[in-house]
C-alpha cells in the first residue's frame, strides 16, 4: 500500500473543507486501507439486502413447495419455455450488439454537431410503455404492408428488443470507447493492418470489458422480457417471466410461480457469475482520456456518420415518428387537440386519477429520488469493487445485477409481504416506488462506471501516491474524474428506468399518485378515440421528459474534465 | 495543481446533479401545493412519510360536530383511517371519497394492484397481516377462490336490501355486491361484412369469425368472461366445438383488452370489425368521441354476454372494523353508486341509484346475460383455459 508518503501534509491547494475531511479520518492506515472499500459498499449492500434479498427470500419461502417444484421443473412445458426464453434473449442480444456497436463507434470517435442530442435521443425508447411501442410498430409495419406477416411473430419480439435496448449498448460502450487512447489503433494502421483487422485485433479486445458489462444487462432485460412477449409475441409464446406472472396473478398458484421464479433466479445467477468473471479476466489497464473524439473530416467520415445515423433513425427514429404522428391526429386531421385536452385536465381525467401535470410531477419526483439513490449507491459499489481482484468483489458486483433478472411480480409481492411491520412498514409508503426503481437503476450506474475505474492504469495511481496523495485522495482525484462520463451515462439510465418503469410501480403505487406510464395505461384502459389520442400525446410527453432529463444530466458533466 | 481541477469538477458534478434532482423534487411539491387548493385529482395527501412536512391540515384536525349519524343501528364509527385495496380500473369523481371522509372523519387510503387477479393475489399473500381493511373489485370469476381463502369478516350492510337478489351470490354475506356489467362482443357498425351478427352462432360464420378479435382467457378478464359465456351457452360438452369453429373461421387472440380494442379492432386503426368488450363500451365511445358525437360508432351483440359482478369485502384482521363497515355502507350509498357508471362503465348494484342519462341511453341492456356458478368456475376454470389453449392456440 502506498501510504507511506501520505504523512500529514495538507495539499497546498486543498481548501478548509478538504482539511476537515482529512482530520476526521483516524486509525492505523494499513487497516483503514483494507477496510475502506468494504465500508464503502456496506451501505449499498445493506440496501440490496433489505429491499431485494429479504423480500425475495420471504416470498419464495412463503410459497415454496418441494413437490410442486419438482413437478414444475420436470414438466416438458417448462423446458420449452426455458428454451424459448433463452434463445430469444440470446438472439435479441446478438442483434442489439450488431446494430449498436457501429453507432457506439461513431459516437465515440467522431465529434459532430448534435452529438449530445443523438446521445440523449437514443435513450428515449427505453421509457416507453410496451403497449405504446407495439402500437407504433404495428402502424409502421402497416405502412409497408407487412403488419400481418410481422404481428405475433418472433421477429416482432426481436425487433422490439433491439428497439428498447439498442441505447444501452450504444451509449455505454461509446462512453468507454471515447476514453480509450487511439494510439494503439493508429500504430496498427501504420503497420499495415486493414481497418477491419484493426477493429478485430485491437479495438474489440480493448472494448471487451465495457461490452461485456452492458451485454449482461441487455441479456437480462431480454431474458426477463414481459410486455413485449405478451403483446407483440402473441398468446402462443411465453417466457419464464410471463409464466411466473400468469401463475401468480391469474391462476393464483403461488407454489408453481415460486418454482418458476427459482428456476429463473438460478439461470440469472449462473449468467451473472459467468459474465462477471469473464469481464474481470478481460480487464486490462488503459491510458484513459476524457474524450478522444475528433472532428468529422473527409468523405469517409461523412459516409460513416450518415450511415450510422441512418441505422439509428431506422431502429429508433421511425417507430418514434409514428408515435408522434399519431399523437397529432385527432378527428381525422392533424392538430394539437390531444395535447390541449390533456392540458385542461377534465373532470373525467381526474376521476381516473390522471391529471397529466400531477402524473408528470410524480414521475419526476420518483425518478429524481431513485436516481440519487442509484447514483450514490452505484458509485460506492463501483469504487469498492474496482481494483480488487478478489472473488468477493466479483460476487458483490454481480449481486447488484440480480434485480434486473428477477420477475417484477415476485419482487413486488415480496416487498408487500415482508416490509409490513415497523421499522420497515413501507407498504403504503411513498418510498417504496423510488426504492424499487433504484434497485433497477443501480446496476446501470455500476456497469457504466466500473470498466473505466478498472482500466485506470496502476501507474497513474502510483504516481499520485508518490506525489503524496493518500489512497482516498488517489481515488478522488485520479479515478473519479475518469469515471464521470460513465457516471453520467449510468445516472441518465437510472433516471430513464424510473421514468418508464411500469411493472413494479403499478404494483406498489397509490392510485392518487400515478406516474406517467400508469396514466397512459389508465387512458388505454377504456374505449374511445379521444382516450387513445391522449394516451399517445402522454407518451410523447414522456419521451420528451426522458430526452430532456438525459441531456440535462449529461450537461452537468463538465466537458474535458481531465486528461491523463 | 492540475490534479485538483478534476476533483473539484467531480464534486461540482455530483453536487449539481443532486441539487438539480432535489430542485425537481422540490418544484414538484411546490407545484403541488397550490394545485391542492384548487379542485384536484388528489385527495389531500394523508399519512405520508414522504417529503412534505407541512401538508394541508388533515381533515381530523378540524373536528366537525359529531359525524352525521349513518345507519342508526350501527355504532357511530370511530374516526381513524382505513385502507381500501382495489384494481386499476377503479375511478371515482373528485369529492366522492372526500364526502365520506368529511361525514365520518375517517381518512381513506387507496391502493391499487394491476388487474383483479393481481389485486387478489396481493390480498391472499398478505392475509396474515392484511394490507388493507376493505377489498373492492373481486368479481364472480375469482369469487370462489377468495372465499376459499377465508379472507373476509361477514358483514351485511343495511343498504344490501336495495340490491337485487340475483347479484347477492354469497348467502353468508362475506362479500357485498357493488356493481355489475356484461362482457359482450362489440362491432364497429360500418365495418362488419354485411349485417352484424345477432347470435353466437352467427359470430362463428367465417364472414364474422375472420374479423373477430378476442383475448386470451389465461391473461385477460374479458377474455375469460367470454370463454365462460360460451361454456354457459353451449354447455360443458359443446363449447369446445364452438371454439374449433371460431378458430377455423380465423379468430384472432391478444393478451389483453387494450391490444385487442386499440390494436386490432377498427377503433385504434386495426382492421377487425368485432371485438370482445363490454355492453357499456358504446357509452365510452360517445363520451370520449373525437369529434364529439351523439351516436356511438359501435354496437353490441347482446347474445352470449357474460355477467360480471364485482364485490367488496372486509378483510379479516382489519384494525378498524367500524370504519370498514362504514365504507361498505358508503359504497352502496347513492352518492357512490351514482358515480360508478360514468367512471367505471358498469351498472350500480343498488336498485335505488339513478343512472346518468347518457349512460342509460347508450349502455346496451342485455336481456338474458349468462352466468355460471362461482364454485363451478373455481374448479373447472384451469381445465377450461387449458383446453381452450389447445383448441385455439396450438
Amino acid at each position: 500500500m502506498a501510504t507511506r508518503h501520505a504523512g500529514e501534509r495538507t495539499g497546498g491547494n486543498a481548501g478548509a473543507g478538504t482539511g476537515r475531511r482529512r482530520g476526521r479520518v483516524r486509525g492505523p492506515r494499513a487497516r483503514r486501507a483494507r477496510i475502506a472499500p468494504v465500508a464503502l459498499a456496506a451501505l449499498p449492500a445493506a440496501f440490496i439486502g433489505v429491499f431485494f434479498l429479504y423480500p425475495l427470500v420471504g416470498v419464495l419461502v412463503r410459497s415454496f413447495d418441494a413437490g410442486v417444484l419438482l413437478a414444475t421443473w420436470r414438466n416438458p412445458v417448462t423446458t420449452d419455455v426455458l428454451w424459448f426464453t433463452t434463445w430469444q434473449a440470446l438472439a435479441s442480444t446478438g442483434l442489439c450488439l450488431v446494430a449498436a456497436l457501429p453507432t457506439a463507434a461513431v459516437l465515440a470517435r467522431l465529434r459532430f454537431r448534435g452529438r449530445r442530442l443523438v446521445h440523449a435521443l437514443l435513450v428515449v425508447p427505453f421509457v416507453l410503455p410496451t403497449v405504446v411501442v407495439a402500437a407504433a410498430f404495428l402502424s409502421l409495419m402497416d405502412r409497408f404492408g407487412l403488419a400481418d406477416r410481422f404481428h405475433h411473430t418472433v421477429w416482432a419480439i426481436l425487433a422490439a428488443h433491439v428497439f428498447f435496448n439498442y441505447a444501452i449498448i450504444a451509449r455505454s460502450v461509446a462512453a468507454y470507447w471515447s476514453q480509450l487512447d487511439p494510439a494503439p489503433e493508429q500504430a496498427a494502421a501504420v503497420l499495415g493492418a486493414s481497418p477491419l483487422r484493426v477493429f478485430g485485433a485491437v479495438t474489440l479486445p480493448r472494448l471487451a470489458p465495457a461490452v461485456g458489462a452492458v451485454t449482461a444487462i441487455v441479456f437480462l432485460f431480454n431474458f426477463t422480457s414481459f410486455g413485449v412477449i405478451l403483446i407483440l409475441g402473441g398468446p402462443r409464446r411465453a417466457t419464464l417471466d410471463t409464466e411466473i406472472w400468469r401463475f401468480a396473478v391469474q391462476r393464483l398458484e403461488f407454489d408453481t410461480a415460486a418454482a418458476l421464479a427459482l428456476l429463473q433466479l438460478l439461470c440469472v445467477l449462473l449468467l451473472v457469475v459467468g459474465a462477471t468473471l469473464w469481464q474481470r479476466r478481460r480487464q486490462v489497464a488503459e491510458r484513459l482520456r476524457t474524450d478522444t473524439a475528433r472532428r468529422v473530416r473527409g468523405a469517409a467520415d461523412r459516409v460513416l456518420l450518415a450511415g450510422t445515423l441512418g441505422v439509428a433513425s431506422a431502429v429508433v427514429g421511425l417507430p418514434l415518428a409514428m408515435l408522434v404522428e399519431r399523437s397529432l391526429r385527432s378527428g381525422g386531421t392533424y392538430t394539437l387537440e390531444n395535447y390541449r385536452r390533456l392540458g385542461e385536465s377534465s373532470e373525467r381525467l381526474q376521476a381516473l386519477f390522471v391529471s397529466p401535470l400531477a402524473a408528470i410531477r410524480h414521475s419526476l419526483e420518483f425518478a429524481a429520488t431513485a436516481t440519487v439513490i442509484a447514483t450514490i449507491g452505484g458509485l460506492l459499489v463501483a469504487v469498492a469493487v474496482s481494483g480488487r481482484r478478489k472473488r468477493g468483489a466479483a460476487a458483490l458486483e454481480g449481486a447488484f445485477l440480480m434485480p434486473l433478472g428477477t420477475s417484477a411480480v415476485i419482487l413486488g409481492f415480496g416487498m408487500l409481504l415482508v416490509l409490513d411491520s415497523p421499522p420497515l412498514d413501507l407498504r403504503l409508503s411513498w418510498w417504496l416506488v423510488p426504492i424499487a426503481h433504484a434497485l433497477i437503476g443501480m446496476p446501470f450506474v455500476i456497469r457504466s462506471v466500473t470498466p473505466a475505474l478498472a482500466a485506470v492504469s496502476p501507474r497513474l495511481r502510483e504516481a499520485a501516491a508518490t506525489l503524496g496523495a493518500r489512497p482516498a485522495r488517489v481515488k478522488r482525484e485520479v479515478d473519479l474524474p475518469l469515471a464521470l462520463r460513465g457516471l453520467a451515462v449510468g445516472a441518465g439510465f437510472a433516471f430513464a428506468v424510473s421514468l418508464g418503469e411500469f411493472g413494479a410501480t403499478a404494483f406498489v403505487v397509490r392510485p392518487e399518485r400515478p406516474t406517467v406510464p400508469i396514466a397512459i395505461f389508465r387512458l388505454l384502459g377504456r374505449p374511445g378515440e379521444a382516450a387513445f389520442g391522449q394516451a399517445m400525446a402522454m407518451s410523447v410527453i414522456l419521451l420528451v421528459m426522458a430526452a430532456a432529463a438525459v441531456l440535462l444530466i449529461d450537461r452537468l458533466r463538465p466537458a474535458g474534465a481531465a486528461d491523463f | 495543481m492540475r490534479r485538483a481541477c478534476p476533483s473539484r469538477r467531480f464534486f461540482v458534478f455530483l453536487r449539481s446533479l443532486t441539487v438539480v434532482l432535489l430542485v425537481i423534487v422540490g418544484c414538484g411539491e411546490d407545484a403541488g401545493s397550490p394545485a391542492a387548493a384548487e379542485p384536484t385529482v388528489e385527495p389531500p395527501p394523508t399519512q405520508e412519510p414522504a417529503p412534505e412536512p407541512s401538508p394541508p391540515p388533515p381533515p381530523e384536525s378540524a373536528p366537525e360536530p359529531p359525524p352525521e349519524p349513518l345507519p342508526p343501528p350501527e355504532p357511530a364509527p370511530e374516526p381513524g383511517e382505513i385502507t381500501v385495496v382495489t384494481h386499476d380500473s377503479f375511478a371515482v369523481s373528485v369529492g366522492i371519497i372526500e364526502s365520506f371522509e368529511e361525514s365520518t372523519g375517517i381518512t381513506v387510503n387507496l391502493l391499487t394492484g394491476e388487474d383483479t387477479g393481481s389485486m387478489l393475489s396481493q390480498v391472499i399473500l398478505t392475509k396474515d397481516n392484511p394490507i388493507a381493511d376493505v377489498v373492492y373489485g373481486i368479481d364472480n370469476t375469482f369469487l370462489q377462490r377468495a372465499l376459499d381463502e377465508d379472507l373476509f369478516i361477514p358483514y351485511r350492510s343495511p343498504a344490501t336490501e336495495s340490491v337485487p337478489a340475483e347479484l347477492q351470490l354469497d348467502p353468508q354475506d362475506r362479500v357485498t355486491p357493488i356493481d355489475y356489467g356484461d362482457v359482450c362482443v362489440n362491432y364497429w357498425i360500418d365495418a362488419t361484412d354485411g349485417p352484424p351478427p345477432e347470435t353466437l352462432e352467427d359470430l362463428a360464420d367465417p364472414r364474422h369469425a375472420g374479423s373477430f378479435v378476442t383475448q386470451n382467457p389465461e391473461t385477460s378478464s374479458p377474455g375469460l368472461a367470454f370463454l365462460l359465456a360460451t361454456v354457459a351457452a353451449f354447455g360443458v360438452d359443446g363449447w369446445e366445438d364452438y371454439w374449433t369453429g371460431l378458430r377455423a373461421g380465423g379468430v384472432s387472440v391478444t393478451a389483453g383488452w387494450s391490444e385487442a380494442y386499440f390494436g386490432e379492432f377498427v377503433a385504434g386503426g386495426g382492421d377487425r370489425a368485432l371485438v370482445t368488450s363490454y355492453a357499456t363500451s358504446p357509452v365510452a365511445e360517445v363520451l370520449f368521441a373525437d369529434p364529439p358525437t351523439d351516436s356511438p360508432p359501435t354496437g353490441v351483440l347482446t347474445d352470449g354476454c357474460f355477467r360480471q359482478i364485482e364485490f367488496a369485502g372486509i378483510l379479516a384482521g382489519t384494525s378498524n372494523l367500524a370504519g370498514a363497515q362504514a365504507f361498505v355502507d358508503f359504497m352502496l350509498s347513492d352518492t357512490f353508486q351514482e358515480d360508478i357508471p360514468l367512471n367505471m362503465f358498469v351498472f350500480p348494484a343498488s336498485g335505488t341509484a339513478q343512472v346518468p342519462e347518457v349512460f342509460a341511453t347508450h349502455a346496451v341492456a342485455v336481456p338474458e346475460p349468462l352466468s355460471l356458478d362461482p364454485a363451478l368456475i373455481a374448479t373447472e376454470r384451469d381445465n377450461w383455459t387449458r383446453r381452450w389453449v389447445e383448441i385455439v392456440l396450438r
